[in-house]
């Protein structure tokens, strides 16, 4: 009987049954998008219920999320505009980066947004918000003689410009949003499934093999380390672009 | 064949016969959990957080810019508190200085009436001394031309021989002679 070759981690491997009945909405990722909100409502529900001017530790802890949204990507990006736009860059930093962390929590150990179908959703938003700021702003007319005809360029370059100006907005903005968080989460726990089931397979071989495993398994947990770096990475970069574009969308010129 | 059987067998386990769907696919079931959640999401933190953090942010930021401002008034206060002592001070130093001034004008015309006071008394009493001297002296006078007369007219009845009893006579006499006397006086 021939060994049972080792089957490497594919995309089967981010496809999950319902858990509780038939429903396509009680997958563990579409579960843990609600867990997620749960957490992350109940926390800085709680650290902000005081709202002392000398903040309790809970307190400091929500606020330094909050200032980091408010302060470094909100102001420093958005302007003097910022404050309206806070709540929405809040939510999606923490809806970001708390469904991306728990590809490293033991017993989840799945970044959710490694699902296309979830980045897709909170894109979805950021296109509505960032389009509807800037038609509501400047007009539909300017806004799209404005994207496509920036001041500055020689007329004959209007004729790539424009298209590629067009498409950046409509098109490639919003793919490349979701995209880069997908792919970033899907990439990251397909490594970390390749030497955690790796390790698996070889501690059931011989005994030189074993030796192996460790190694894979050292591997699986640095890269988890990793992996936490580029979780945090990527929910500040999701939030940082969304507040550009609201940027682009409030600036009067490019 | 065997492979296939266990690929199939996993494929099972994970709830999946056919190939694997793309990844890059959205799942629309997806989309509408990924939706509904992040409104959620959206909807609860802009009621409980935001408003939350902001109000302690607003009062952060009021609670040190008014501390400033209090120190700042407190400085105002202390330094406007300085110049009115430093007023005040100069006022009671000018006040002094006024009555000192007043005392001694008034010190110099105490000295001046007392010295007229004075000067009048002495007046006074030169004045009655004066008149004392002449009464005595007017006294004096009186007396000595009594006695005179009376000397003389002893002596003249002595050289006359005539005794001059005759009373009337007697002072004629003596007034003659006196007046005699101070005509050749003058």
């Amino acid at each position: 009987m021939a060994q049972p070759g080792f089957v490497p981690p594919d995309s089967n491997d981010f496809i999950f049954k319902p858990i509780f009945g038939s429903s396509i909405f009680m997958t563990k990722p579409a579960l843990m998008i609600f867990f997620s909100v749960i957490l992350i409502v109940v926390f800085f529900t709680i650290s902000a219920r005081k709202a002392a001017v000398v903040p309790s530790r809970l307190q400091f802890a929500g606020e330094s999320v909050y200032g980091f949204v408010r302060t470094t990507i909100g102001q420093d990006v958005i302007g003097p505009e910022f404050e309206r736009f806070t709540p929405f860059l809040f939510a999606i930093f923490t809806f970001v980066l708390t469904n991306n962390l728990f590809g490293v929590i033991p017993f989840m150990q799945f970044p959710t947004m490694s699902r296309i179908g979830f980045p897709v959703s909170i894109t979805i938003f950021v296109y509505l918000v960032y389009h509807y700021v800037a038609i509501k702003k400047k007009g539909l007319g300017r806004y799209l003689k404005e994207m496509c005809f920036m001041p500055g360029v020689p007329k004959p370059i209007y004729i790539i410009l424009a298209p590629v100006e067009f498409l950046t907005y409509f098109a490639v903005r919003p793919l490349t949003l979701a995209m880069r968080l997908f792919g970033n989460m899907f990439a990251g726990h397909l490594l970390l499934l390749l030497f955690t089931l790796g390790g698996e397979y070889m501690l059931k071989s011989a005994l030189f093999v074993k030796f192996f495993s460790v190694l894979s398994f050292g591997m699986a947990i640095g890269l988890s380390f990793f992996e936490m770096g580029i979780e945090c990475l990527q929910a500040y970069i999701f939030t940082l672009l969304a507040a550009l574009y609201i940027a682009g969308a409030l600036a009067d010129e490019h | 064949m065997q492979l296939n059987s266990l690929h199939a067998t996993a494929a099972l386990l994970r709830g999946t016969t056919e190939a694997a769907p793309s990844p890059v696919v959205p799942k629309i079931s997806e989309i509408i959990v990924g939706l509904v959640a992040f409104s959620i999401l959206f909807i609860l933190l802009r009621i409980k957080a935001v408003p939350a953090f902001e109000k302690a942010y607003k009062a952060r930021t009021t609670a040190i810019e008014g501390g400033i401002e209090k120190a700042e008034a407190a400085q105002r206060e202390a330094e406007l508190a300085l110049k009115q002592y430093t007023a005040q001070l100069s006022e009671a130093r000018g006040e002094a200085q006024a009555i000192r001034e007043e005392a001694r004008v008034q010190g110099a015309a105490i000295i001046e009436d007392l010295r007229g006071k004075a000067q009048e008394e002495a007046n006074r009493i030169t004045a009655s001394a004066r008149a004392s001297i002449e009464a005595e002296r007017q006294q004096a006078v009186a007396s000595l031309r009594h006695e005179v007369g009376a000397l003389a007219t002893e002596l003249a009845s002595k050289i006359v021989g005539e005794a001059l009893d005759d009373q009337v006579r007697q002072s004629r006499i003596v007034d003659r002679f006196l007046t005699d006397l101070e005509k050749s006086e003058k």
